[in-house]
């Protein structure tokens, strides 16, 4: 029998970013004790003890004599999934949790709508996917499937961090939601297309907090992701009604301050609803003001990630890494060693910088990845990225981290 | 098997369509009707079979036509993605009237099944896509360094050793089936059994077979190619394809004849001493043309003709005419093509078409753009171009990720 003894369990809760998940594990002769401070640390004992039980060629059971101490290196230990290039069933989500969970990774960034499509079924605002979902009777996620969701990740103690990407990638908000997004101009009339989120109507503000103040009643993780990349001006720009309102701004022709007006009031409208904010790193690097608990998320390869990652923790913000880790990014061979061997806190700063640090994330984007084809774009390669982030700083060796991976996988299967 | 295809997979719920004024057009029977006196339903396909195939479809009848079978099993693939199914769930396809025919007589996807070891329900899987998809030839590249799946009648140790494990072979029932598969899809299975490179596994059940390197005057007591040299070679060689050729019906075999590397050769005093004897000098080049010359013998001595990869023609083996070549290096492979259709040989194209190159984003559109008759060289020779294989080599390659990587 394998004793498991938790000093303060925390079953009922969620786990956040200062879960302990620090676990005991001691194997001898009559005696198989599995010692942690918290439940989430006995979910991390458990897991490593399942791997180390082997069966030999009688079916006989067995494990080694063993004593460990383990503890992750980094507690945000992270996978993005991309549930509007193309929807993922619940099936599909649920499964990735599992083997997530397999590679001791602990959050589940669900990068859950964008410019193609709106699956989130919004109690305050029907239309959104009733208009944005590629098919609103099966590429949607009801307000039970979220809760699958939510409770199936906790169960594995994986934390669930929802991310509704403004101002930019929101071209499928706008069919649910007339007027929220600029129209874009030619000339004097508009062209009939839009472009982010317009940030100079009162009415956007009003929508946001109403959106928001569910999905942070839904989510209940502290953290949400409110996006903010790759914001395109040339709608904003070519808009009347927007050029006049930089002009009285005093903005002049500087579209990063409008930018950061929108944002700035967003995470204002965020903190007032109690959650803290991750955010991709072009909001950092417009220069938008934003709190000092904020966590940047650097996902450009251009400039060098290793002087963002500087950067931004030198200014006093926490860091969480994923440009070297975009598993969609494909490519012939085993490149699953470039992901392994990536350093997080390979730059130049303080040891206070580098504790700013906080981890990281791989990130499948859903171009061209559905549920055909996501199970094995996602693993073991993702395997590379999870003991990276738990495992001591020393393990690197690629050629015993190939024993372990191709030993890994056969278990997977 | 395609009246499943058109109707069998309709989940949806069988609602009522709104009646019409009048009622609609009605397809009640797809007739085939298949020319030829000898339709071909008994035997199996090879390269010079007729696909080709004349649909009508008009009410009440519509009427698939073609000469030989394998012309109206294209002809229903086309018919089966001609229905479309609406929101009420009826069944409709548009009058059409269509005269169709394939550009390439051979037209395949290569499978390797020793770098990693596909069960037989991916096969299967994979012959049906290649169906939907009128692909016609599955060329099985069964065995290669790193296990040898294929159980031999005549030599059980070569999978007994060589294969990576009792469960990761392919008995005779296994291969019956797969061929059998095949053939009812109008797909040809051309086996390929590589050598004299790419071998190292059957060197594990043929003991003697291989070439034992040496450092100096001493076996390293690793091996390289196939030994040339020896008798027992070609004694076995002369067994194993006598097999080979029974078990697959198919008019051709695949011999390989790729990436011969001649260090071991060199290392070797016997093969030195061989080399001497033969006049060969130093040209290894000579003893590689000298093996695959009496391979070829052995091969033909069967009534099987015979694929090559491009090295065979490029080192100026031997060949004859009937051979064909595929050119499968990317490096001036238009080139290649004018040099092996100038000197007479049929060629067939995988160059740019190793899907085992992954990349991001949609690169099937290279593929689609490539153009096989893009090389320099007169009409009859453009002719001996007979088509080309997708590529799917297995170093990353299993039934886990198959499907998604090659459709």
């Amino acid at each position: 029998q394998l004793l498991v003894f938790v000093a303060t369990p925390g079953c009922d809760g969620f786990p956040s970013l200062d879960s302990k998940e620090g676990y005991k594990l001691s194997v001898s002769e009559g005696s198989l004790l599995l010692s942690a401070d918290a439940v989430w640390g006995a979910l991390r004992g458990l897991e490593t003890f399942s791997q180390l039980v082997g069966r030999d060629e009688n079916g006989m059971y067995y494990i080694n004599k063993t004593e460990i101490v383990d503890f992750p290196r980094f507690p945000h230990r992270g996978l993005l999934l991309d549930t509007s290039r193309h929807y993922l069933p619940l099936r599909a989500i649920l499964e990735t949790l599992d083997v997530m969970a397999y590679n001791k990774f602990n959050v589940f960034h669900w990068h859950i709508v964008d410019d193609p499509s709106f699956p989130y079924e919004s109690l305050t605002f029907p239309e959104l996917s009733k208009q944005g979902a590629f098919n609103a009777m099966t590429h949607v996620y009801t307000a039970s499937d979220v809760q699958t969701v939510i409770e199936y990740a906790r169960l594995r103690g994986i934390r669930v961090i929802a991310e509704f990407d403004t101002p930019g990638h929101t071209l499928s908000w706008g069919p649910g939601a007339p007027g929220l997004l600029t129209p874009c101009y030619l000339g004097k009339d508009p062209s009939g297309t839009y472009g982010p989120i317009n940030p100079i109507l009162n009415s956007t503000y009003q929508f946001v907090t109403s959106l928001f103040q569910e999905v942070s009643s839904v989510f209940p993780d502290f953290f949400l992701h409110l996006g903010g990349d790759e914001v395109d001006f040339t709608c904003w720009k070519s808009n009347p009604k927007i050029r006049a309102f930089m002009k009285e701004m005093g903005f002049g022709e500087d579209y990063k301050k409008l930018e950061s007006f929108y944002i700035q009031r967003l995470l204002d409208i965020t903190s007032s609803l109690s959650k803290g904010y991750i955010v991709w790193q072009e909001v950092f690097d417009n220069g938008v003001k934003v709190r000092p608990d904020t966590i940047i998320h650097v996902w450009k390869n251009s400039p060098p990630y290793m002087q963002e990652m500087a950067n931004v923790t030198k200014a006093g913000y926490r860091a969480l890494l994923s440009a070297p880790w975009y598993l969609n990014h494909i490519s012939y061979g085993q490149d699953w060693m470039a992901a392994y061997q990536v350093e997080p806190l390979k730059f130049e700063g303080s040891p206070e910088q580098k504790d700013q640090v906080i981890g990281g994330e791989a990130c499948m984007w859903g171009e061209y990845v559905d549920a055909t084809n996501l199970a094995p774009r996602l693993w073991p390669r993702a395997g590379a990225v999870a003991e990276r982030l738990w495992s001591n700083a020393t393990v690197r060796d690629l050629h015993d981290a190939y024993v372990r991976l191709a030993g890994f996988r056969c278990k997977l299967l | 098997r395609y009246y499943e295809y058109v109707f069998g997979q309709s989940r949806r719920r069988r609602g009522r369509r709104p009646l019409g004024a009048r009622t609609e057009p009605e397809l009640s029977q797809l007739q085939v009707v298949i020319e030829s006196r000898d339709p071909g339903c008994h035997s199996y396909p090879h390269l010079a079979s007729n696909e080709a195939y004349h649909l009508t479809v008009t009410e009440p009848v519509a009427v698939l036509k073609a000469n030989e079978v394998w012309g109206a099993l294209r002809g229903l693939e086309t018919f089966s993605q001609l229905v479309h199914e609406d929101d009420y769930g009826s069944f409709l396809v548009n009058e059409s009237e269509i005269d169709d025919f394939p550009r390439f007589a051979h037209r395949g996807i290569l499978l390797d099944t020793s770098r990693h070891y596909l069960p037989l329900k991916s096969i299967l899987t994979n012959l049906d896509a290649m169906a939907f998809n009128k692909f016609n030839v599955l060329h099985w590249h069964i065995v290669d360094d790193q296990s040898f799946p294929y159980q031999s009648i005549y030599f059980p140790e070569l999978s007994d050793k060589g294969a990576y494990s009792y469960n990761h072979i392919y008995t005779p029932t296994d291969v019956r089936l797969v061929i059998e598969y095949a053939r009812l899809r109008g797909i040809r299975v051309i086996p390929e059994f590589d050598t004299p490179g790419h071998t190292q596994s059957w060197g594990k059940g043929q003991k003697g077979l291989l070439t034992p390197c040496y450092s100096g005057e001493q076996p390293t007591g690793s091996f390289g190619p196939v030994n040339p040299i020896l008798n027992t070679t070609y004694n076995f060689m002369t067994k194993f394809f006598k097999e080979i050729s029974s078990v697959f019906p198919d008019a051709y075999i695949h011999l390989g004849g790729d990436e011969v590397n001649f260090d071991c050769w060199k290392s070797n005093p016997e093969v030195k001493e061989f080399m001497k004897k033969q006049g060969f000098g130093i040209d290894y080049a000579k003893l590689e043309s000298y093996y695959i010359q009496k391979i070829l013998n052995i091969v033909s001595s069967y009534d099987k003709g015979y694929m090559v990869w491009q090295e065979v023609f490029d080192n100026k083996v031997q060949l004859k005419p009937e051979t064909v070549v595929q050119v499968w290096m990317e490096n001036s492979y238009a080139h290649e093509l004018s040099s092996v259709t100038g000197a007479g040989f049929t060629a067939i194209l995988a160059a740019p078409w190793y899907l085992d190159y992954i990349s991001y984003g949609q690169d099937w559109k290279k593929y689609y753009s490539v153009e096989p008759l893009n090389f320099p060289g007169s009409e009859k020779q453009k002719k001996l171009l007979i088509g080309g294989e997708a590529c799917l080599w297995g170093e990353f390659v299993d039934a886990t990720n198959l499907t998604p990587r090659l459709w």
